[in-house]
C-alpha cells in the first residue's frame, strides 16, 4: 500500500476549543479515500491543515514520506495539493474562462492574458466534466451545480497528486453526481489520490476505497470500504449513547399550535419549498432532519414571515396567517432562533442585556422612555433562568461563547411570548456541555406548554430529542418517523430520498 | 504555612501579566476620551500661541459657528448610526434657506397677490421642507433600493438645484421683514442673544439633548443600533427597519433645514450657495466623534465634541493667522488621525475582550 499524504498526531485548537485531537490520518495513493463524521467533527479542520489554510498546533504532515510545511494555500499547491471547498470560491462577475484562471493567468508576450488559449483549455476541461459550456458564460449566471462543476475544473487544470473534495455533490443533480464520480473514477486511474468528504453514505459507498470516520474532533474508524456497511458507518458517527446526553420531552401534547398546509417557495431553478404539509402540538418537540440545502432554513424563515410564501398557507393557534411579515408573525405566536447567530441573530455592536430585549424593547417604555430599571430586571430575570453565564449585562455580547450567545438569542425569542418556537440547528457549533444545556430547555419549554419545531444535520441529537422527526430533501418532505421507529439508517435514506410524503 | 502555598499558581493558559491588561485599559480610556482630549490640547495650544483665543467674547464666537455644524452633524450621526450616510444635507440646509427667504422677501404667490406668514410659520415650513427631502432620500433608499451614498448624492444636487430655481440664482437680500407684513423677528435665532449666549447656541443645546434622549432613552434609539449593527438580527427582532431608515434620514433632513435657517438668520439673506460642502464637515464631525461609517456605534455627544473641535481648530487656525490652504491640511490630517485611533480602540477593545473573556 501507498502512503502519498499522512497526517501524524495533528492537534489543532481555537482558543480553548480542540478541534482535532491527536489524529492520525492517512490517504493511500491512487484511492478515492472518504471522510465521515458529524458536523464539528474535525473533518474540515483536517482538511483545511492539508491543504495549507490552517497550521496545525502540534504534530506533522508527511507528503511520500517527507516531512512537509504548508503554510500558505499556495505552498500545499505548488506540491500537487488541490482543494475543492463546500463554499463555492467562484467570482460570479467573471466568465467561465476567467475564473478558471483567476490569479494564473496565460500570457502572451509575457504580459497580456491570452484569451484564446484561456478559452481553449477551459473547454477541453469542460468537455472532460462532461459540460457544453460556453467559457464567456459569467458564472454567476450559471445553476449552483455547474458552478461546484467549473470550480472542481479549476484544480483539474493544474497537475493535482492529491485532490480534496469537501462534500462537493450537495449542490449536484444525480447526473452530475454520475458526471463528477466519473471524473473521479478516471483521476483514480491516473493514480491520483482523492481525499472525499461526504455525508451521503449511499453516495460514497459506490466510489470509495477506503472510509475513515472522525467524531468529536478524534479520528474513531479506518476501514477498507469493502469491509463496512452503512450500520456500521452510522454507529462509528454517532458513537456515543446519545441517551446519556440529550433530554427526551416526556411532556403530553395538547393542542394543534402551528398547522402549515402546501408551503412552498419557489427557487431559481426548482422550489426551495415544496408544498410542505406540517403541525405542531403544545407539548411537542419535532425534529426536522435534512441535508444542506434540503430546504429546511428556507422553510422556518418562510414560517417566520423572512421569505414570502409563493403558495400555502399557515396557521397559528387556530387562526390563519394572511400578513407574512416577521412583525406579523412574531405577534402571532411564533419566534425564530437562526441557524447563523453571528449572521441573523446578534447585533455584535450591543450588550448583552440590549440584545436581549432587542424585540420587546417597546414594551419596557413609560411615557415613551425606556425604563432602566425594568430593563435591567428584564434581561437578568431571563438570565438567570436560562442560566446564561455572562460577565456582565452591560458586556458586549461578543464576548460570551457560543453557547451562551445561542441562549442570548433564545431569551430573545421567549420574551416575545411565543406559542412555537422554530430552532434552526440550535446546538451547531457549541460544545457539548452547551449542546445538553440546549437539549434540556427545549424539553423544558416543551413542559411549560411551547410547541418546538427544530432543525438539525446531527443524527443522534434528532433521534434523541424529537418526539416526532420530518425528513426533508429537495424541499420536500420525504419521511415522518415517531420517537418509537426512528433509526438512523432510515433518516439517512430518506434524507437522500426522490421520494415525496404523502 | 508560607503565603506562597496559598497563592493559586496561575494556568499555563492564562492571559499575559495583569500590569498588561490594567494598561491596556487606561490606554483605552485615553483612546474613548480622544475627542476631549483633542479639544482640551487644542485649545491649550491656540492660548499658548494668541492671548485672545481663551477670552470669553471668542469663545461664544467660536461656539455659535459650532452651533450650525453640531446641528447637522447631529442629524447625519443618526443616519450613520444606521449605517446609512447622508450628502444632501448641506444642499437642504440651502433649499431651506431660499424656501425661508423667499417667504420672508417677497411671501407665497397666490396668484391674485402675496401673502405673508408670521416668522414662527415660516421656520416651521422650512423644517418640514427639509423633513420631507430627508423623508425622499429614506424613501430612495429603502423602497427604490438605492445605496445611501447615491440616493442622497442625487439629492445633493436635486436640492441644490432646486434651490437655484426658487430665485434664478438670485439672493433674497433683505430677510428683516415689516410691520405691515407681520414677518419681523426672523434675526432671532441667528443674531441675538439670551443671557449673554447666543440663541443659536441655545438651540444647538436643545436639539443635541433631545438628540441624547432619543439615541439613549427610547426603544426607537436602541433600534438605530440595532438596524446598523446588524439589520438581519434587526428584521428578526421584528424591528420595522425601512421605517427606521425613513425617520432617520427624516431626522437628518430636518436637522439640516434648521441649520440652514440659523445661516441664514445670521447672514440676514438668503442666496443658493447656502451650506456647500458643509455636509463634509459634518459627516467629519460625526467621525471625529467616534461614529463608526459601517454603522451601531456612536455618540451623539461624541458627534458635539468632534464639531467644537473642528470649529475650535478652524477658528483658532484663522486666529492665529494659518492659511486657509494649511487649514484644509490640517483639518484633513486630524480627520484621518480620529480614524486611525478609533480603528486603535476597537482593536484594544477586542483583545481586551479576549483576555477577560
Amino acid at each position: 500500500m501507498n502512503e502519498v499524504v499522512q497526517a501524524k498526531n495533528v492537534s489543532k485548537s481555537y482558543g480553548g476549543v480542540r478541534a482535532l485531537k491527536d489524529v492520525t490520518f492517512t490517504a493511500y495513493r491512487g484511492k478515492v479515500n472518504v471522510l465521515v463524521g458529524e458536523n464539528g467533527a474535525g473533518k474540515s479542520t483536517l482538511m483545511k491543515i492539508l491543504s495549507g489554510s490552517e497550521q496545525p498546533t502540534s504534530g506533522e504532515i508527511l507528503l511520500e514520506g517527507e516531512p512537509v510545511t504548508l503554510s500558505t494555500p499556495r505552498d500545499a499547491q505548488q506540491r500537487g495539493i488541490g482543494i475543492i471547498h463546500q463554499e463555492l470560491s467562484l467570482f460570479p462577475n467573471m466568465t467561465v474562462a476567467q475564473n478558471m484562471f483567476a490569479g494564473r493567468e496565460p500570457r502572451r508576450k509575457g504580459r497580456f492574458v491570452d484569451d484564446r488559449e484561456q478559452r481553449r483549455r477551459t473547454r477541453e476541461v469542460l468537455n472532460r466534466l462532461g459540460q457544453d459550456l460556453d467559457p464567456d458564460t459569467l458564472v454567476g449566471d450559471l445553476p449552483i451545480g455547474q458552478q461546484q462543476l467549473v470550480e472542481i475544473g479549476r484544480v483539474l487544470l493544474e497537475h493535482v497528486r492529491v485532490l480534496i473534495m469537501d462534500e462537493p455533490t450537495s449542490a449536484l443533480s444525480n447526473h452530475e453526481v454520475d458526471v463528477l464520480f466519473r471524473v473521479m473514477g478516471d483521476l483514480r486511474a491516473e493514480d491520483v489520490t482523492v481525499i472525499y468528504i461526504s455525508h451521503k453514505l449511499d453516495e460514497f459507498r459506490r466510489i470509495g476505497d477506503f472510509v475513515t470516520v472522525f467524531r468529536d474532533g478524534g479520528l474513531v474508524a479506518h476501514e477498507p470500504m469493502s469491509e463496512t456497511d452503512t450500520a456500521w458507518i452510522v454507529r462509528q458517527m454517532v458513537g456515543r449513547d446519545p441517551d446519556s446526553l440529550y433530554v427526551r420531552n416526556t411532556s403530553a401534547t395538547g393542542d394543534v399550535l402551528l398547522d402549515v398546509r402546501g408551503l412552498t417557495v419557489l427557487g431559481p431553478t426548482r422550489p426551495l419549498v415544496d408544498d410542505v404539509s406540517l403541525s405542531v402540538r403544545a407539548g411537542e418537540v419535532v425534529g426536522v432532519y435534512g441535508l444542506m440545502g434540503a430546504g429546511r432554513t428556507e422553510l422556518v424563515e418562510c414560517l417566520m414571515g423572512m421569505r414570502p410564501a409563493d403558495a400555502g398557507q399557515v396557521s397559528v393557534r387556530g387562526r390563519v396567517e394572511t400578513r407574512a411579515t416577521v412583525q406579523a408573525r412574531m405577534d402571532a405566536g411564533l419566534a425564530l432562533v437562526p441557524e447563523d447567530r453571528q449572521r441573523d441573530g446578534l447585533v455584535p455592536t450591543m450588550s448583552v442585556r440590549d440584545n436581549i430585549l432587542l424585540a420587546t424593547i417597546g414594551d419596557l417604555t413609560r411615557g415613551g422612555l425606556l425604563r432602566g430599571g425594568r430593563e435591567q430586571s428584564t434581561a437578568a430575570a431571563k438570565v438567570a433562568e436560562l442560566a446564561i453565564k455572562i460577565p456582565g449585562l452591560a458586556g458586549l455580547v461578543t464576548s460570551l461563547s457560543g453557547g451562551n450567545q445561542q441562549k442570548v438569542v433564545l431569551a430573545r425569542a421567549l420574551l416575545t411570548e411565543p406559542a412555537v418556537l422554530l430552532l434552526d440547528e440550535p446546538t451547531r457549533g457549541i460544545d457539548v456541555g452547551a449542546k445538553a444545556q440546549i437539549a434540556k430547555l427545549m424539553a423544558e419549554l416543551a413542559a411549560q406548554g411551547y410547541g418546538v419545531l427544530f432543525i438539525s444535520s446531527e443524527l443522534a441529537e434528532v433521534i434523541a430529542m424529537a418526539d416526532r422527526v420530518l425528513v426533508m430533501a429537495r424541499g420536500r418532505l420525504t419521511a415522518e418517523f415517531t420517537a418509537a421507529d426512528v433509526t438512523e439508517e432510515a433518516l439517512v435514506s430518506a434524507s437522500a430520498s426522490e421520494k415525496v410524503l404523502e | 504555612m508560607t503565603d506562597t502555598e496559598v497563592r493559586t499558581p496561575a494556568p499555563a493558559s492564562a492571559p499575559p501579566a495583569k500590569g498588561n491588561v490594567a494598561l491596556a485599559k487606561a490606554a483605552l480610556w485615553l483612546l474613548r476620551g480622544r475627542t476631549l482630549i483633542v479639544l482640551v490640547v487644542l485649545v491649550v495650544i491656540f492660548s499658548a500661541i494668541s492671548s485672545e483665543y481663551l477670552t470669553q467674547s471668542n469663545l461664544i464666537l467660536m461656539t455659535k459657528h459650532v452651533a450650525i455644524n453640531a446641528i447637522l452633524a447631529i442629524g447625519v450621526t443618526f443616519v450613520i448610526l444606521t449605517g446609512g450616510i447622508d450628502l444632501s444635507v448641506g444642499s437642504i440646509a440651502g433649499l431651506s434657506s431660499m424656501i425661508v427667504g423667499g417667504l420672508l422677501f417677497s411671501g407665497l404667490d397666490v396668484g391674485t397677490g402675496h401673502i405673508f406668514f408670521s416668522v414662527a410659520v415660516v421656520i416651521v415650513i422650512g423644517i418640514i421642507v427639509g423633513a420631507l427631502v430627508g423623508g425622499l432620500n429614506g424613501l430612495l433608499v429603502t423602497r427604490f433600493k438605492v445605496a445611501p451614498f447615491i440616493a442622497t448624492l442625487g439629492i445633493l444636487y436635486v436640492a441644490r438645484g432646486a434651490a437655484q430655481l426658487l430665485s434664478d440664482g438670485g439672493t433674497f437680500p433683505d430677510l428683516s421683514g415689516t410691520p405691515e407684513r407681520g414677518n419681523e423677528g426672523f434675526r432671532f435665532i441667528g443674531v441675538d442673544s439670551l443671557l449673554g449666549i447666543p440663541v443659536a447656541v441655545w438651540i444647538m443645546v436643545l436639539v443635541a439633548a433631545a438628540a441624547i434622549v432619543v439615541t439613549t432613552r427610547t426603544p426607537f434609539g436602541r433600534r438605530i443600533f440595532a438596524v446598523g449593527g446588524n439589520e438581519r438580527a434587526a428584521v428578526l427582532s421584528g424591528i420595522r427597519v425601512n421605517r427606521v431608515k425613513i425617520a432617520v434620514y427624516v431626522i437628518s433632513g430636518a436637522c439640516a433645514a434648521l441649520a440652514g435657517l440659523l445661516l441664514t438668520s445670521e447672514l440676514g439673506a438668503a442666496y443658493p450657495d447656502t451650506a456647500t460642502t458643509y455636509e463634509l464637515n459634518a459627516i467629519a464631525a460625526a467621525v471625529l466623534g467616534g461614529t463608526a461609517l459601517a454603522g451601531g456605534r456612536g455618540t451623539i455627544i461624541g458627534t458635539v465634541m468632534g464639531a467644537f473641535v473642528i470649529g475650535f481648530l478652524s477658528d483658532g487656525l484663522v486666529l492665529v493667522g494659518v492659511s486657509t490652504f494649511w487649514q484644509s491640511v490640517v483639518k484633513g490630517a486630524v480627520i484621518i488621525f480620529a480614524v486611525v485611533t478609533e480603528q486603535a480602540q476597537q482593536r484594544l477593545q477586542s483583545s481586551l475582550n479576549k483576555r477577560t473573556a
